[in-house]
Order: C-alpha cells, then sequence, then structure tokens
C-alpha cells in the first residue's frame, strides 16, 4: 500500500527542516506539480515532499483515481435505475481526495463529508459499506474504528467539530496522531466549521482542514460564499493555509503531506484549500444545467485530473497501452463487484432499526423493542416480528491493496 | 441456462420523493440489443433532465409509454429480453420468478423449487407473506394493492395506548402554511408565502409595494391580486428587464481578464460580423408620440379579457409591426444568396432579442402574422421566459424572418441594430419618456418612444423602409389607424 511505502512524515525524508514557513500562506499562488497539460512544474520547496514517488507510486496514484472514477459512475447508473435512492458523485474532485488520503497513516483518523466516497475505498470501506445507506438498507456505512474513518457526514460542516475534537483528544492522549477533516467550499460559510477553526487554533489541536472547493455548493458559486479566497479565510483564525491545485494528485499530497508533518511535530491545525471543479450534479437529485455555464465544464474538462496524470506518465514512458487496459480492467471489475454486491444487498428487518442505538444493553431501547415487536404481531399473518437478524455483512473487499 | 427471459424496468423516483416524470425520448427502439448502462431514456423530472442507463445487458423487448407521457413512479416502463445466464439479478422488482431462481441458486440450490419467493425472504418464518416490493426509494409511492397487511383486532389495545410514543402535535401543522413565524426576521424582504410570491411574479407585481392585510402584515394571495387590478400603470417592464449580470469585481492586482471565445459569445460574433459585411444595411429613426398607445395599454390591462396577462409596449410595437408588414411586405423577406432568389415570407416568424444568462438569443415566435394581442401577449411572455431558462430549443431560435429588439428596458432610446442573419429587417424600441412634445399646437408633457428600423438595402429600398417604419410609428401614435391598414 502507497501509504506505507511511501509514508507522509518521514523526518529523514528530506523535508524542509526547520518549520514550513515558505510552503505556507501561498495566498492566490496556486500551488500546481502537474500542468493541465500533463507537463511536470517544478517547485523546490514542495519538490522534496514527493520526491521519494517513483513510477509505481506515481502509476498506483492513476489506478486509485481510475477506480474511484468508475465506483462514481457505477453508482450514479445504480441510481438511476432506482437501486439507490441518492448519490453524491466525486466526478472531477478524484485527485483532491487520492492525493489527501494516500498522505495519511493508517491510524490518522478521517472525519468527511458525504462525498469522500472514494477516501472510504481507499481505506478499505467494502463497497457495499460505501453504497448501502445510500440504498436505504442500513442506518451507516463501515464501522468507523476497523478503518479509522468516520461514517459520512450529511449535515454541512458539522464533521470539522468532530475533527477539532478528535485532535484535542489526540493531544490529551500525546500521541502523535493526527485527524484530517474534509468539506466543501459551501461549508466554510457554516458555523461549526469556523467554531471548528477557532477550537483547533486555540488548542493548537494536530488537524488537517482539508476543504475541496469544488467551485458549487448545490447552486451557490463560490464567489458568493467568500469574496477572498477561502485558504485566505483560515489565516484570520491563526491556521496557516496552502492553496493547491485539486486537480493535481502530487501537489494535493505535497500539501496534505506538509499539513500532516507539522500537525506531527506540534506545530498546530492547517487549512489545504484544494482548488477543484464539482463535474456532476450536486447529487443525482439536482440539475446543474439550470445553473451552470455549461462553458465551465468544458474548462475543467481540460483540467481533468486522471488525463493530466495519465499524459505525464505516458510522456515518462511509465505507462504503457497494456498497464492502462489492466487499470481499466480492475475499475470495470469494481464496477461491477459493486453493482452485484449493491442490489443484491438483503433489506433490513423492521427489527434491525433498534440495534446499534446503544454499544451495551439498555433498558429503555428493550422496552421499545418489546412494544415494536407486540405492534408488528398486530398485523395479521405478517411474522414480521422477526428475530432482527442484522445486516448481512458484504462481501466485497474494498481498495485495500 | 441460456433460455430467454423478460425483465421489466419500471420508473424509478430520480429524485428525492418524486412521484412521476416525462418520457422526454427513448434513445433505443424494439429490438435494439443494448449494454448495461448504455443510455436508453431520457426523462424529465420535476426537479431535472436526467438519462437513465440500461438495468439490463440484453434486447429491448417493449417500449411502453411514449415520449410526451408522464408517467408514475412504478410504472413499468420498458422491458429487456436478458439471457438467463448473464446472472443479472431483478432489479425492478418484477414478479419475476425466474429472477428469484437465479439468485437463489446461487445461494442455496435446494430451495430453488419455491419459485416466487425471493431469497430475501426465504429465512423469514412465514412464507405467506405478501411478497415484499424490494422498497427502495425508488418505489416508494407504488400503489399498495393487495399486498397492504391487513390489520386483525388488537390484543394489547391498552398497553399500547398507554405506552404508544406520543407524535408529533399534528394540530400545528394545519395552520402552519400559511401562519406567519414571528421569529423570523425577514429582513428586506416582504413577508409572503412561496406560493403568493409566485402569484406576485406572474402577475408583474412587486411585493415591496403591497402592504400585507395578512396576519403580522403577510401578504396574502388577494393583497397582491387586489394590487395588480388596482395599479394603474404596474410598468410592465420590469420582469422583462434582464438581471443585470452579477458584477464580480477582479482580485486586485488583476489588470485584465482573458477569456476564451466560446458558446453563446462565439455564435453571436460570428453570425453579427456575417450579417454586418454581407447586408448592406441602412438604418432609419423615427421618433413618435405614443401616449395614446400606452393609453390603450392601460385601458386594455383594465379589462377583464386582458386580466393576468402581459401587455407592455413592446406588445403593442409587435402588433403594430405586423400590421404595418402586411403593407410593406418586402421587408418579410429572405435574401438567398445560393440561388440568386428572393424570398418573400407570406408568414412572419417573429423575432425577439433577448438577453439571457447564456448571452444574446433571438427566439422567434412562429407564424406570428395572424395573431391578436392577446395570443402576442402570451407568446411573447412564454418565449421569453423560455429563453431565460435558457430553455429554447434549436427550432426556436431558427428560421426567423424580421426581428424586435428591445433596448428601451435598458433604457436607450435609439441605436443602429444589425440585423439577424438572412432576415430584411430589425426593429429596435426606444424607452418610453415623458418629453416635451408638440401636441394640439401646444407644448405638453408627452409619452414619446424612438424606434430604429435597420434593414438591408439589397432587398429593401429607402421608400420601402420608411413607409414601413411611417406605419408602425402611425400605429402607436393614433391605434385607430389600424383601421385604414387591414
Amino acid at each position: 500500500m502507497l501509504t506505507e511505502e511511501t509514508g507522509p512524515g518521514h523526518p529523514t525524508n528530506g523535508g524542509p527542516a526547520n518549520g514550513t514557513g515558505s510552503t505556507l500562506r501561498t495566498g492566490g499562488n496556486l500551488v500546481q506539480l502537474i500542468s493541465p497539460e500533463g507537463e511536470r512544474v517544478h517547485r523546490p520547496e514542495f519538490d522534496v515532499w514527493i520526491k521519494d514517488l517513483g513510477d509505481e507510486q506515481l502509476l498506483a496514484l492513476y489506478e486509485d483515481m481510475v477506480v474511484i472514477r468508475r465506483i462514481d459512475k457505477e453508482a450514479t447508473a445504480l441510481q438511476r435505475q432506482g437501486e439507490l435512492a441518492l448519490w453524491p458523485p466525486l466526478l472531477g474532485q478524484e485527485a483532491s481526495q487520492i492525493g489527501s488520503v494516500r498522505a495519511l497513516r493508517d491510524d490518522d483518523f478521517i472525519f468527511p463529508s458525504y462525498r469522500e466516497s472514494g477516501v472510504a475505498y481507499c481505506r478499505g470501506a467494502r463497497l457495499t459499506e460505501i453504497v448501502r445507506t445510500w440504498r436505504g438498507n442500513a442506518l451507516y456505512g463501515w464501522d468507523p474504528h476497523r478503518i479509522k474513518m468516520a461514517t459520512p457526514q450529511i449535515v454541512i460542516g458539522s464533521q470539522t467539530l468532530h475533527a477539532a475534537g478528535y485532535g484535542m483528544g489526540i493531544l490529551n492522549d500525546g500521541s502523535d496522531n493526527v485527524t484530517i477533516t474534509y468539506f466543501g467550499d459551501g461549508a466554510t460559510s457554516q458555523g461549526d466549521v469556523n467554531e471548528s477553526l477557532v477550537f483547533a487554533a486555540s488548542f493548537q489541536a494536530p488537524v488537517v482542514f482539508f476543504c475541496q472547493n469544488n467551485h458549487w455548493a448545490i447552486s451557490e458559486p463560490v464567489t458568493v460564499q467568500s469574496h477572498i479566497q477561502l485558504a485566505d479565510r483560515a489565516v484570520g483564525f491563526g491556521i496557516p493555509s496552502m492553496r493547491v491545485d485539486g486537480n493535481d494528485v502530487l501537489a494535493v499530497m505535497a500539501a496534505t503531506r506538509i499539513a500532516l508533518d507539522r500537525a506531527r511535530k506540534g506545530g498546530g491545525p492547517t487549512f489545504i484549500e484544494a482548488v477543484t471543479y464539482r463535474m456532476g450534479p450536486h447529487t443525482t437529485a439536482d440539475d446543474p444545467t439550470r445553473y451552470r455555464d455549461p462553458n465551465e465544464l468544458e474548462d475543467w474538462a481540460a483540467k481533468d485530473p486522471i488525463k493530466r496524470l495519465r499524459t505525464l506518465l505516458e510522456a515518462k514512458g511509465a505507462l504503457t497501452e497494456e498497464q492502462i487496459a489492466a487499470v481499466d480492467r480492475k475499475a470495470d471489475q469494481v464496477g461491477a463487484d459493486l453493482r452485484n454486491s449493491c442490489i443484491t444487498l438483503p433489506d433490513p428487518q423492521p427489527m434491525d432499526v433498534f440495534e446499534h442505538v446503544y454499544s451495551t444493553p439498555n433498558s429503555w431501547i428493550e422496552r421499545q423493542k418489546d412494544h415494536y415487536s407486540r405492534y408488528l404481531a398486530s398485523f395479521s399473518g405478517s411474522g414480521a416480528g422477526g428475530s432482527g437478524s442484522g445486516l448481512a455483512e458484504g462481501t466485497q473487499e474494498g481498495g485495500v491493496r | 441456462m441460456s433460455a430467454i427471459m423478460i425483465k421489466e424496468f419500471r420508473l424509478p423516483d430520480l429524485g428525492e420523493g418524486l412521484t412521476e416524470s416525462e418520457i422526454l425520448s427513448w434513445k433505443v427502439n424494439v429490438g435494439d440489443t443494448v449494454a448495461l448502462n448504455q443510455i436508453i431514456a431520457e426523462v424529465e423530472t420535476a426537479k431535472a433532465v436526467v438519462e437513465i442507463p440500461s438495468p439490463f445487458a440484453g434486447v429491448v423487448a417493449a417500449l411502453h409509454e411514449q415520449p410526451g407521457t408522464v408517467v408514475e413512479v412504478g410504472k413499468p416502463i420498458v422491458s429487456f429480453e436478458v439471457e438467463d445466464a448473464a446472472g443479472v439479478k431483478d432489479t425492478a422488482g418484477a414478479e419475476d420468478t425466474a429472477a428469484a431462481k437465479d439468485t437463489a441458486e446461487a445461494e442455496d440450490a435446494a430451495a430453488a423449487d419455491d419459485g416466487g419467493t425471493s431469497p430475501v425472504e426465504r429465512g423469514a418464518p412465514t412464507p405467506t407473506l405478501p411478497r415484499r416490493e424490494p422498497n427502495l426509494v425508488g418505489y416508494g409511492v407504488a400503489p399498495e394493492p393487495e399486498g397492504h397487511p391487513v390489520r386483525r383486532p388488537r390484543v394489547f389495545a391498552s398497553a399500547m395506548a398507554t405506552d404508544a410514543p406520543t407524535p408529533a402535535a399534528p394540530a400545528a401543522s394545519a395552520t402552519a402554511a400559511a401562519a406567519p413565524t414571528p421569529a423570523v426576521h425577514n429582513g428586506d424582504r416582504p413577508r409572503s408565502t412561496p406560493p403568493v410570491r409566485k402569484l406576485a411574479k406572474d402577475l408583474g407585481v412587486d411585493l415591496h409595494e403591497v402592504s400585507g392585510t395578512g396576519h403580522g402584515g403577510l401578504i396574502t394571495r388577494d393583497d397582491v391580486r387586489g394590487f395588480a387590478d388596482k395599479a394603474p400603470g404596474v410598468e410592465a417592464v420590469p420582469s422583462s428587464v434582464p438581471p443585470a449580470a452579477a458584477v464580480t469585481l477582479p482580485p486586485s492586482g488583476v489588470r485584465e481578464t482573458r477569456t476564451p471565445i466560446k458558446g453563446v459569445r462565439k455564435y453571436t460574433a460570428a453570425a453579427m460580423v456575417s450579417s454586418a459585411f454581407t447586408a448592406p444595411h441602412v438604418t432609419e429613426f423615427l421618433t413618435v408620440d405614443v401616449t395614446a398607445g400606452m393609453e390603450l395599454l392601460e385601458r386594455l390591462k383594465a379589462s377583464r379579457e386582458f386580466a393576468g396577462h402581459k401587455l407592455t409596449p413592446l406588445t403593442l410595437v409587435a402588433k403594430a409591426l405586423l400590421v404595418a408588414l402586411r403593407r410593406n411586405p418586402t421587408l418579410n423577406s429572405h435574401w438567398d444568396d445560393a440561388n440568386q432568389e428572393i424570398v418573400q415570407f407570406h408568414y412572419v416568424n417573429l423575432g425577439i432579442a433577448a438577453a439571457t444568462p447564456r448571452g444574446l438569443l433571438v427566439p422567434n415566435i412562429k407564424d406570428a402574422q395572424d395573431m391578436g394581442l392577446l395570443e402576442l401577449s402570451e407568446a411573447l411572455a412564454s418565449l421569453t421566459e423560455t429563453a431565460r431558462a435558457g430553455k429554447s430549443t434549436p427550432e426556436d431560435l431558427s428560421h426567423g424572418t424580421i426581428s424586435i429588439t428591445n433596448i428601451g428596458v435598458f433604457g436607450i432610446d435609439a441605436g443602429t441594430p444589425i440585423l439577424n442573419p438572412g432576415e430584411a429587417a430589425i426593429l429596435s424600441i426606444g424607452a418610453v419618456r415623458p418629453t416635451p412634445w408638440e401636441h394640439n399646437g401646444e407644448i405638453a408633457l408627452r409619452q414619446v418612444m424612438t424606434l430604429s428600423l435597420s434593414f438591408d438595402h439589397r432587398l429593401v429600398d429607402g421608400e420601402q423602409g420608411s413607409r414601413f417604419l411611417a406605419d408602425v410609428g402611425a400605429v402607436l401614435r393614433d391605434p385607430g389607424m389600424v383601421l385604414t391598414m387591414v
């Protein structure tokens, strides 16, 4: 797994020795290490953070991005076919998700929004776990403790509070863990996010605030949300920030590693604005053509995150037709696995609703269970007072390599 | 194992809680072989136009609904012939024994002969349970016919009565819709409800000008209707003024911004260049006292027939143009350079230049020649609304024969409009302004407007162009003049 081979925060890794002042506070200067045309742009202060990435690692990042795009495509289709109630597409944001999650250590806890399906996949969430909540089949996706990642937060921005609190907990524990929280441009207008920034700064908690600025808060453009760049907002909280090309997987990874390294060494929180674009709708229930200039799509299609890495690799001779085909085959297989495991998920039973409310036995829940089972039994011939067999675990393995 | 089976696909809920959708078009025909996830249809919900990917790989056996039909969620819309061995699960929840069998085999061959029971329920204690629809959100509103559970007398009635959780007080909901929420501070927005806002918008009423008589000053439906009825000169202009494009200040330090030329801008530029440099333009101006015309509009607005319709100077000018065209048909013609022919149109497709969020569009009203004022006002309203919503179809935008551009809504008096390519004339409407003007031998404050007419001098001589413009002016000055023209 990439994370282990190239783990972030290796002190001997040649990262800037004292402080990272030269890389933070980039203001309007967008950090880009791969141009949209697929050329490597050299920025010495960032290059040192990714110099360990060889062709093999780049290929792995490429594969990650192709696979999560395929997951997204299949899930979108499943929604259109009535198999999922809703799906929030990540199309266009692959580099932001992969570049950041692959910089983390396995024990760094993640607090995502609802769009980080690619992050979840890389963390080892099973495919069924990624989709079952969207199918209305379960009240949760995965076991947060197993993959060190909270389940998707639907309330905009609330997860940042959880991250700030978790970060303060790390301080109490005295460990060198870091927590990262994902949110969008619109969330920066929320009270929760602002409070989180205050607390993280006040306590100098090891939190990476990872903002995917995908330019649209449903139908509200980012220009309405903020008159300054989002990265510059963090400065007002006393939190250093970086503004990186969110469609450039290397820039995202370099920035995330810098932020993680700062936090691990007691440097406190960092804010990363990954400038990307939501190529699809906000969710499948929304029609972006009603509020978005199609020209914008054209512009951003030209900055595609996968295309630029592929061009770079091909130019280096590090990606053959054969390898491209192999990656596509793997992606198709994941897509097919996702479909099959999703549409064969057993429906939950009525009594399942009582599971997992508390981790320990609880008399109130027991009483409610009793009432509800008697209520169900009052339907003739139902037999639906079922034993609450629980949800069968999915069988498909996620993206742990 | 390669037996062919029929799979139905039922219309899912494509949004959140939608009950129906309209089939816009089929992308496949009966007999076509389709791949999994191949786009098979375009469907419009209340929220969006979406493409439906095929849930099966197979052959299209039947299309159950025609394009243009509004279909309830849960109704079958298409059937496929699918090979049994393909291993695709029935996604639509059709009563399909084969599908159950398919999965059953995978899980437990021994149970394969219990036919209609799906594997999900096989573990359920009572197999007589009505088959549970795979009740994804997609099928939530499907009719509940015989499958509806039948209650039997409650055994634990007393216990239930005391212990049942208290439902949220339903009494509140009865008044909730109309009740104001005093705690909410509404800022500058007049207090009203969404349906009333919609009504106000439709009637061209600005809610800021309406005083509410409802609870706590809430503006009611009647307030809006009352205002619209008595307001004499609600300038119908506001709703036709295109919203000024949001001005975004560039970050300081940026001295210029370069935007690629594409989309509507590119198309507009090409059309304007081709028009300006192929058709020799002549522009004439006429300033007229339109007081009588405006008074007529006011009278009509107050009439029962026109209640709720949008009557603006544009409506009147459009009608005057149509009348004048009958006497001066050369302005409604086309220079066919390729065939070296002049095409005289005996119909009028009246183009209206519209500023839309995407740029300048000139949709046209088909066969406007015989439209009365009422019909014309309806056509204008729907055309501009469609254009602003970005929904003008290519057909709306082609085959125009003459155009009007309304620069008066921007407060401009006159200009030299450029012909919509292929057309012989374009009339520009200036702002209606109270102006000191000669009236009955004296100076009076009159409603005055300037008309600017550009025409293709290859087709239209100065005489014809001038007569046409004079006729339009005559109708606006004295609408009764129409009697002398028709």
